[in-house]
């Protein structure tokens, strides 16, 4: 917890993430966005962690994160998806989708593009609780139960599935490219395929018969029929798409609701989760043996009998850490990544060895050494 | 009633003008004030249309101070859970790590407060955060006041430290210019020079006062006799270790005799030549006029009282502080008119009257945050326990309430004070349960996160009232699905009867059914209202019909019926569903079942005889009527024959 720095913003802080850097280089990522809920005036705001040049100035001691520009923000955020270096979508609770700009030679925002209504309803907002993008598509869910499809380029809407959910969808992410799974307030996970044109789920996945909402979902980084979600109960869940539909494992994470759960996107053995009990838990799965995955992957190869039963493809006879077997066993150990606090913390992003967090009690947290 | 303490800040309503009437209605926080139509019978005149909203406490919503409420509210979490049960021995240290917390936090505060309103432009965001500022300079004052007296409540000796400590966080403005001096190119003859030095003596500083008189012998060899002496008079100045094995008599013996020595200096005019010195000497000796000569770099009272006590009783005990704190302020002021609220409080935090300083930074202080606060950590220092007040339960709680009810006015701020209520033990829950009802709910993010708060603290009837809410909104909205799912969470039969009816409604006139996936998962919930155990499972007949699995539909259909779930108006639909099977080539209904339905079908006609409908649906009804009847007629045939072959 000693790597752990806090600032006070002065405003409740829905979303963090971090803008991405560019895969071929291993820098470490410096900017992050950040967006608030519940405020008078709401903000998007662009932080510095300022990795660049301070760093051989003052090692060990570390610099706050800078603020480095705002912009008023219509509604509360309530997602907020970098789009690429310098674009970030941002959803509303007013319904609006929104694309911003991050000008980085004058530290200036501007917005790009604007849905104001996207998520509606007849005479009254339907707030838009979800967003994913991968450029130039970006995918929206919302209380109203629509899926909607944009693109970052073109001012109508591409698509909308009317009636996807008959309940408010909570959040969404990409398992393919042509592949959405969303997660919806009766427990429920749906999987949609945009290459047929029914408006239909191509498959639902549920919780038995417990009706637990769920908060959240993120896809393993590189096996993409690996999903965990989190509910309103605090379990963490574990699910194979491609088998039953019921989760692989269940775990007991927080007290109260999961807000948001990360793969940590280049070693998914490491995972995040955060809550409205104030906690943020980062866990870590070890496989049996000490032997690195590939080689592991290699072995399991070559039994005949399991390649045979599954699926073709390339890595996915590999055994994932994560559906290897139950966590009672104590392969997979969790540590509590900040101070105890009581406030809510509403979001987490992790890349690199750097990971950032917004709270209830309009602190934002980062931690420059994670151990992964 | 009682008399009030001061008179009240008269506030003026800007659209209102003279002569007009204003009505008022009472807020948490606030009050709303409005003109109203009240005028003489015949006057004309438009009566303003405006709502103004008085906000009695304007610092909530300052961007910077909140960091302060944050803050210091997660230090305020922390002291309610340490232990009760510890030795008070034990619990002492904590109690002032989290008083310095405290001061720390304003610290830190004030600090952001100064930047901005020195790097603004704005000339009116200067001075509003320049008032910000020197509030909280003197909060600070005053808490750290209040940490060495009451909550470290240090004895004879170390007291005397600590307020030495006290006044030299608060009058750091000797460093500044000591700096000033140092980096001038020859600091001995700079202007300031004798002011800082004798600032660091009054501070009792005498290292810092000697290093820099150093400076000035090098310059006067001729002196150098002088100087000597008086580096030997500062450097033998005893102090009191509360740490070391000196016992308090021996260090009062120790420092009698330097005074003595430091007086026959004075008497034999060793330092007459050199009038700075002789100043020094008679400050060292704790010369009251020559005190009171260098007001402006006392600049206070209490500093001088500070001064005083060191250079002339050390070992004051608290006992003895009113006696000198009161004389000092009298000889300190004498030239000003009236002592200002600040010395008032400062006079009574020395004559520990606890009560005393608590309400008068009540009504100084334009917040609350700084009484409640305070209030709470005396008594968690036990030291508020025989006050009590004649409304409310204590001052504590009473402070806490009204700060607390303060930050749930506040958009963004009203989290927090859920953590203040819950550590008020008799009206807390009461005021959390008024106020938490009111939040507006924009999302369901939000709501999720009031009814969170809500169970945790087992108020069912604000998670009813919430879901409910939710719910009406949703059904607004005709998003039934949703209406559902809050009805369920709030276990609400009634209004979960009422969305299962426009189900059925919807089915009646469309003939399919929305929200299948929530439908077809309801579980165990079901059971909440008979009519949406009903709907689920009359969604299960079609299920089960759609399979072609009509014997076990068959048998669903007709306990629906007798088992009395379906609602008697919704019979006619039943039955007319179970056409279809009863026309089929297999026998699905027996004998035995086929005798329920006709008897099912009968108990609904001669209930229906006595209906008023227009002619025209009674026709289509007798037809349905007929049809029923003939295909139960030879579905009866056909089961007898059946079961009759069956068993020959």
């Amino acid at each position: 917890m000693e790597n752990i720095n806090a600032k006070y913003v002065s405003q409740k802080i829905s979303k963090t993430r971090w803008r991405l850097v560019s895969q071929s280089s291993l820098q470490q990522p410096d900017i992050f966005a950040t967006g608030s809920w519940d405020n008078e005036v709401n903000k998007i705001s662009f932080w510095s962690i300022g990795n660049h040049g301070s760093s051989d100035m003052d090692d060990g001691f570390e610099r706050d994160p800078q603020l480095l520009c705002e912009y008023k923000h219509d509604g509360d955020v309530l997602d907020l998806q970098f789009l690429d270096q310098d674009r970030i979508v941002t959803t509303s609770s007013t319904g609006a989708v929104t694309i911003f700009r991050h000008h980085q030679n004058s530290q200036t925002i501007s917005v790009s593009q604007r849905w104001p209504r996207a998520h509606h309803y007849p005479c009254d907002n339907a707030p838009c609780t979800g967003v994913v993008c991968s450029s130039p598509e970006i995918v929206t869910v919302g209380e109203d139960g629509k899926i909607i499809i944009l693109r970052a380029d073109q001012e109508g809407v591409i698509r909308v599935i009317e009636n996807a959910d008959s309940s408010t969808i909570h959040a969404v992410t990409y398992l393919r490219t042509t592949e959405i799974l969303t997660v919806n307030s009766i427990g429920q996970l749906k999987l949609w395929d945009f290459r047929q044109q029914s408006n239909a789920p191509s498959q639902i996945l549920s919780l038995s018969g417990d009706r637990v909402p769920l908060h959240c979902v993120d896809r393993h980084p590189n096996q993409q029929h690996i999903v965990a979600t989190g509910g309103q109960d605090g379990m963490l869940c574990v699910w194979d798409v491609r088998q039953g539909s019921t989760p692989f494992s269940i775990m007991e994470a927080h007290s109260a609701e999961m807000w948001e759960v990360h793969f940590h996107p280049t070693n998914p053995d490491h995972l995040f989760t955060c809550s409205e009990d104030g906690s943020l838990l980062h866990w870590e799965t070890s496989t049996h043996s000490d032997m690195p995955s590939f080689l592991q992957g290699g072995r399991n190869n070559s039994m005949t009998s399991r390649s045979a039963m599954a699926p073709a493809g390339g890595n996915q006879s590999l055994i994932n850490a994560w559906l290897s077997g139950d966590s009672s066993k104590g392969r997979l150990e969790t540590t509590h990544m900040l101070p105890s606090q009581t406030l809510s913390v509403n979001s987490l992003d992790v890349l690199g060895q750097c990971l950032v967090c917004g709270t209830d009690g309009e602190a934002i947290f980062v931690n420059r050494q994670v151990p992964v | 009633m009682e008399e009030v303490d001061v008179e009240p800040a008269v506030t003026n309503i800007p659209a209102a003008s003279d002569g007009k009437h204003l009505g008022f209605a009472w807020g948490p926080g606030d009050i709303l004030v409005y003109e109203t139509l009240y005028k003489a019978s015949n006057a004309k005149g438009s009566c303003s249309s405006f709502i103004n909203e008085v906000r009695k406490d304007e610092d909530i919503y300052s961007p910077i101070l909140r960091k302060l409420f944050n803050e210091s509210h997660h230090i305020f979490v922390g002291l309610q859970t340490i232990r009760e049960d510890l030795p008070s021995k034990n619990k002492k240290p904590q109690f002032v790590s989290i008083s310095k917390n405290y001061r720390s936090v304003i610290r830190a505060c004030m600090e952001e407060l100064q930047q901005v309103a020195v790097s603004t432009k704005d000339a009116e965001i200067a001075t509003q955060y320049g008032n910000q500022v020197s509030i909280l300079l003197a909060i600070e004052l005053i808490w750290n006041l209040c940490e060495v007296l009451f909550i470290d409540a240090a004895p004879a000796g170390s007291l005397l430290l600590h307020l030495l400590d006290w006044v030299r966080l608060h009058k750091s403005d000797v460093d500044e210019k000591a700096r000033e001096v140092l980096q001038s190119e020859s600091p001995a003859e700079h202007h300031d020079y004798w002011d800082v030095v004798l600032s660091y003596v009054l501070q009792g500083r005498l290292e810092e006062a000697r290093q820099m008189l150093v400076k000035q012998a090098t310059l006067q060899p001729a002196a150098r006799n002088m100087y000597k002496l008086m580096d030997t008079l500062l450097s033998k100045m005893p102090f009191y270790n509360p740490g070391g094995t000196q016992t308090l008599t021996d260090f009062d013996v120790k420092w009698r005799h330097w005074h003595d020595e430091v007086n026959r200096c004075l008497q034999d005019n060793s330092f007459a030549s050199n009038q700075h010195l002789e100043i020094l000497c008679k400050i060292l000796v704790g010369d009251e006029d020559t005190l009171l000569d260098h007001k402006d770099l006392l600049s206070t009272w209490y500093h001088f009282l500070v001064t005083r006590l060191l250079f002339c009783h050390p070992t004051v005990k608290p006992t003895e502080l009113h006696y000198y704190a009161q004389s000092c302020m009298t000889m300190f002021l004498d030239l000003r008119s009236v002592p200002e609220p600040l010395d008032n409080i400062l006079l009574a935090a020395f004559e520990f009257d606890i009560h005393q300083v608590i309400k008068d930074c009540s009504i100084a202080l334009n917040n609350w945050w700084f009484v409640a606060h305070l209030t709470d950590l005396l008594d968690h220092c036990k030291l508020l326990q025989s006050h009590n007040l004649h409304f409310g339960s204590n001052l504590r709680e009473f402070l806490l309430l009204e700060y607390a009810s303060g930050l749930f006015t506040h958009h963004s701020l009203w989290q927090l004070a859920v953590d203040y209520f819950d550590h008020c033990p008799e009206f807390g829950r009461v005021y959390l349960e008024l106020q938490i009802e009111r939040v507006p709910l924009d999302t369901e993010r939000k709501a999720l996160k009031v009814l969170r708060i809500c169970e945790q603290r087992q108020m069912s009837e604000q998670v009813r009232s919430i879901c409910k809410i939710m719910a009406m909104r949703a059904l607004r909205n005709n998003r039934l699905g949703s209406a559902l799912s809050w009805s369920i969470r709030a276990k609400d039969a009634a209004f979960a009867t009422l969305i299962s009816e426009r189900f059925l409604q919807d089915y009646c006139t469309r003939g399919t059914f929305s929200d299948l996936d929530l439908i077809d998962n309801l579980g165990s919930a079901m059971l909440l209202s008979d009519r949406l155990t009903f709907l689920g499972k009359y969604r299960e007949f079609h299920k089960l019909y759609g399979e072609k699995r009509f014997s076990k539909a068959a048998k669903l259909l007709l306990s629906l019926m007798t088992a009395k779930i379906a609602p008697r108006s919704f019979w006619m639909t039943l039955l007319t569903d179970a056409l279809p099977l009863l026309e089929q080539k297999q026998v699905i209904f027996s004998a035995d079942q086929t005798h329920e339905l006709m008897f099912c079908l009968e108990e609904l006609t001669s209930s229906l005889n006595a209906s008023d409908k227009p002619p025209q649906d009674e026709d289509i009804e007798l037809t349905k009527v007929e049809l029923l009847r003939l295909a139960l007629a030879r579905n009866l045939a056909m089961a007898i024959i059946k079961e009759g072959t069956v068993e020959a």
